[in-house]
């Protein structure tokens, strides 16, 4: 601003050259306006095409679609998005129920357990589960944890089958909810762990001190004064990976066996979810088949969107706190 | 409730540096010790050895003894969360829990040697806020945040919380230093009020300060940049401001360097 | 020290808890390293056998569903010509834009959208921009599928991770810089080209292989949009091509232990290069990096 009209007026040595400056100038700041504009563009875009390449599958749709339990847009033209939100929900949520504990573990490791030389280096490796891709995951997931998980999943239906999400009876194993979340679970626990570390290495020093000065052991120190400040950037950072859990498509798509029923019985094969379906049965699905797979798929954005906007809101207002607080 | 602190031969490290060289002195009880120095000397290094804050930072270690009335605090088998129990510090920005009430702050140290009564608890706030002369005003307000005190009442909190624990010490690293003369004179106050029942040191800048509120006075200096810092003289405050032995003391004292 | 007089020691209750908590928060680390060493000695192990070079010189073209041999020379051609194309769209958007942020947008409303939505452009699901596309660029503008479809989608995907990276490397810069340039009477645009951003050169590039990492790995969006095919196809503006992970998935799905074995060599290939990318890109961040502290 005050820099601005410095160069305004700037010396006579360079007002040869001012034109083209101020065309330079005025350039460079129409395409950097551009830019953000056509990101903000792009994101109601979004939204717009999804609607309207959505709305004649919806048209043509002679179920219910928030109340039927079947997806057969190709053929009966029937298709309701029920169980397939309820899949996408409940995987992620379980999913999430697995990794928050061991990421918030894992950061308070690298934060505050970790020798000083070792935790930069070891949380490079936990960054590294990251970067791995999902489609990695997923063939790891059929072709070495269904089989590993067997076992544990009939051990848990035999004898905490009392339990609901533990429950049924059949086949129990394989390609299940269970193993489509340890999947999941997996996959966010990279994000929530890194924004949670970040977070608890934010806390302040002198409150650390001020806890270890009062005799405080090293976790009743992390409980004073690091878990009380860290709690809103682990709550956002559970709702992120929440979000990134279920749009996470390919890794699932390769687990779930694509049942299209409501059960809230985990160790049995019944699971699907939006993205699954939409990576599944996409290379089948003729015009309407593929309207349908769209307007599941603006669920599935408006869904994610709800939990990312969500998260961003806990974030920001902790920012302000940390403001005040500092 | 007070105890004396006898150092001999004392050297802390930062890594492979050695900030301070065999230190060795007596700290009476229910008196005030001042620490006294220019910037880097290690007078805050060496008040952090007394409670084993020292070690907090990564690669810090101390060589050579430090006994509270005759117990080793460096022994193998003491824990340093038993020596802090002890030996209270205040430290030299104000550090309230943010998170936490004022009632909470005072409380904090307690809950963590076992659950109390709450009418216990209440006392012993209420007792510990009178101690630190913040009581009547912050008696209505108990329950709002303590991070929205000023920086003087704040220190006060820090100082109440410090006391709810009945330590044998206290510790003060530059307490005043960011408050404003009030605030200064109140926390100036409170330590000649404490003093009859604790072991107080105070590590200053403010060489006012140090004549003003102390007994005895030690003087740290270092050679040079990168040396470490040693006691060069340590007296009754009286006879340290009036009439040191050393030349480096009186220089620094009649403000020539520092 | 047991008197009453000495140092007390604490209580057993407050001991077993601290050393509980330890354990358990050592216990969290190592389950989570598990996986991952999992994966990579499976991958590794299952994929080393089929790396050979018929797999990275030939397609899968006349290669029948139980036969042996093949290989993903098509889909490597297809993800790298596809990640190219991405960045070529998204660096530059994403870049100008951290540049409003940072140097035009000034907090105003307009960079608060901006900043807000580029924060929840990071969490739209891969799927979704594949269907985004799909809906828009084939449906909409009746393209065919194609490498450049394939590219629009990953562009999506990397724009956020680009501008937050940009934008974090561009606050770095310090602000005595800047003024120091306009002191000197050159013009703000002049000062953004030639000061701030070569200071900020090597953490941008960081940035954009790490996006680029990010998005090399990312199958979903692929299928409604490069389709699939089996065949060679160098030229991404036409016709249906292949991917890497598409490539992986495609095998994966498949029963024969033949498809399964080209699967996990596809997943080694795919994270080496990805590995790579991520090294490269930590490499230049760690030589280039200013000393920060903590």
């Amino acid at each position: 601003m005050a820099t601005n009209t410095k160069t305004r007026d700037g010396g006579p040595a360079m007002s040869r050259s001012a034109s083209r400056r101020t065309h330079g100038e005025g350039l460079f700041r129409f395409l950097s306006t551009a830019a953000g504009v056509v990101l903000l563009a792009i994101m109601a875009a979004i939204a717009v095409f999804l609607i309207s390449e959505a709305i004649p599958a919806l048209r043509a749709n002679e179920g219910n679609f928030f109340g039927d339990l079947v997806w057969e847009p190709n053929s009966s033209k029937v298709f309701g998005i029920g169980a397939l939100a309820f899949g996408t929900v409940l995987s992620s949520a379980l999913a999430l129920v697995i990794a928050t504990p061991i990421a918030v573990g894992v950061a308070l490791f690298i934060s505050h357990y970790a020798p000083r030389r070792l935790a930069a280096p070891l949380g490079y490796l936990i960054d590294l589960l990251a970067a791995v891709p999902s489609v990695v995951y997923g063939l790891w997931g059929v072709t070495f944890l269904v089989p590993l998980l067997r076992t544990p999943s009939q051990w848990l239906n035999e004898h905490l089958g009392w339990f609901p999400l533990f429950a049924g009876e059949g086949i129990i194993g394989g390609k299940t909810m269970f193993a489509g979340a340890v999947v999941l679970a997996i996959m966010i626990l990279p994000i929530i762990a890194a924004i949670s570390r970040e977070v608890f290495l934010q806390a302040p020093k002198m409150n650390e001190e001020a806890a270890l000065a009062l005799g405080a052991t090293r976790w009743e120190m992390i409980r004073m004064a690091v878990l009380p400040f860290g709690r809103p950037g682990v709550i956002s950072a559970a709702m992120l990976g929440l979000g990134r859990a279920m749009g996470e498509t390919i890794a699932v798509a390769l687990i779930f066996p694509a049942t299209f029923d409501i059960s809230f019985q985990i160790l049995t094969p019944h699971a699907n979810s939006i993205a699954a379906n939409i990576a599944n049965g996409f290379g089948e699905a003729n015009d309407i088949g593929r309207g349908a797979l769209i307007a599941s798929g603006l669920v599935l954005f408006v869904i994610t969107l709800l939990v990312n906007m969500g998260a961003r809101f806990v974030i920001n207002r902790r920012k302000e706190y940390a403001r005040v607080g500092a | 409730m007070s105890k004396q602190i006898q150092v001999s031969g004392l050297d802390a490290y930062y890594g492979s540096h050695k900030a301070i060289e065999d230190v060795s002195m007596t700290i009476e009880p229910r008196s005030i010790t001042a620490f006294i120095g220019p910037s880097g000397c290690g007078k805050s290094t060496f008040l952090r050895t007394l409670n084993r804050m020292h070690e907090v930072i990564p690669g810090a270690r101390v060589e050579g003894k430090v006994l509270l009335d005759g117990d080793d605090l460096y022994a193998p088998n003491v824990e340093p969360v038993s020596v802090r129990r002890m030996i209270g510090m205040v430290f030299q920005r104000p550090n309230p829990f943010p998170t936490m009430s004022i009632y909470e702050n005072v409380a904090a140290g307690l809950r963590l040697n076992g659950r109390l009564s709450k009418s216990k608890l209440d006392g012993i706030v209420e007792e510990s806020l009178k101690g630190a002369n913040l009581w009547n005003e912050v008696k209505d307000r108990l329950n709002k945040p303590g991070a929205g005190l000023s920086g003087g009442q704040q220190q006060r909190l820090c100082i109440a919380r410090a006391i709810a624990v009945k330590p044998q010490v206290l510790l003060m690293d530059e307490p005043c230093s960011a408050l404003d003369p009030i605030s200064t004179l109140a926390i100036e106050d409170l330590m000649a009020k404490l003093k009859d029942e604790y072991t107080i040191v105070i590590v200053t800048h403010n060489m006012q300060q140090a004549a003003r509120v102390s007994d005895r006075t030690a003087f740290f200096n270092l050679a040079e940049q990168g040396k470490p810092g040693k006691v060069i003289e340590m007296d009754e405050t009286s006879r340290m401001f009036t009439n040191p032995t050393q030349k480096a003391t009186e220089d620094y004292i009649t403000g020539r360097f520092g | 020290m047991t008197t009453t007089t000495g140092i007390q020691h604490i209580s057993a209750g407050r001991r077993f808890k601290d050393l509980f908590v330890k354990a358990l928060v050592y216990l969290a680390f190592a389950l989570a390293v598990v996986p991952l060493v999992s994966v990579l000695w499976l991958v590794i192990s299952n994929g080393v056998a089929r790396l050979d070079l018929e797999f990275l010189t030939h397609s899968m073209r006349g290669i029948g569903a139980r036969d042996a041999g093949g290989g993903a020379y098509h889909a490597i051609i297809g993800t790298l010509e596809q990640v190219l194309l991405a960045s070529v769209i998204s660096v530059p958007i994403g870049l100008f834009t951290a540049i409003y942020l940072v140097e035009y947008g000034q907090g105003g409303r307009l960079s608060r959208a901006i900043s807000f939505f580029v924060d929840v452009m990071t969490g739209v699901p891969s799927v979704v921009a594949g269907l985004f596309i799909f809906a828009f660029w084939i449906l909409f503008l009746g393209a065919q599928f194609s490498g450049w479809a394939g590219a629009l989608a990953l562009a999506i995907l990397m724009m956020p991770t680009v501008v937050r990276s940009a934008e974090e490397m561009l606050r770095l810069v310090p602000n005595d810089l800047r003024e120091a340039s306009y002191a000197l009477g050159v013009s703000k645009w002049r000062t953004i080209l030639k000061v701030v951003l070569p200071t900020a050169f090597t953490g941008i590039v960081t940035g954009v292989m790490l996006a680029v990492a990010r998005v090399a790995g990312e199958t979903a969006p692929l299928l409604m949009t490069v389709f699939f095919t089996n065949s060679i196809n160098n030229d991404p503006f036409n016709g249906p091509q292949m991917g890497l992970p598409l490539f992986v998935f495609d095998q994966a799905a498949r029963p024969n232990d033949t498809a399964v074995d080209r699967a996990w060599t596809g997943a080694l290939t795919l994270i080496l290069i990805v590995m790579l990318l991520n090294l490269v890109a930590r490499l230049i961040a760690w030589w280039r990096a200013p000393a920060r502290g903590r």
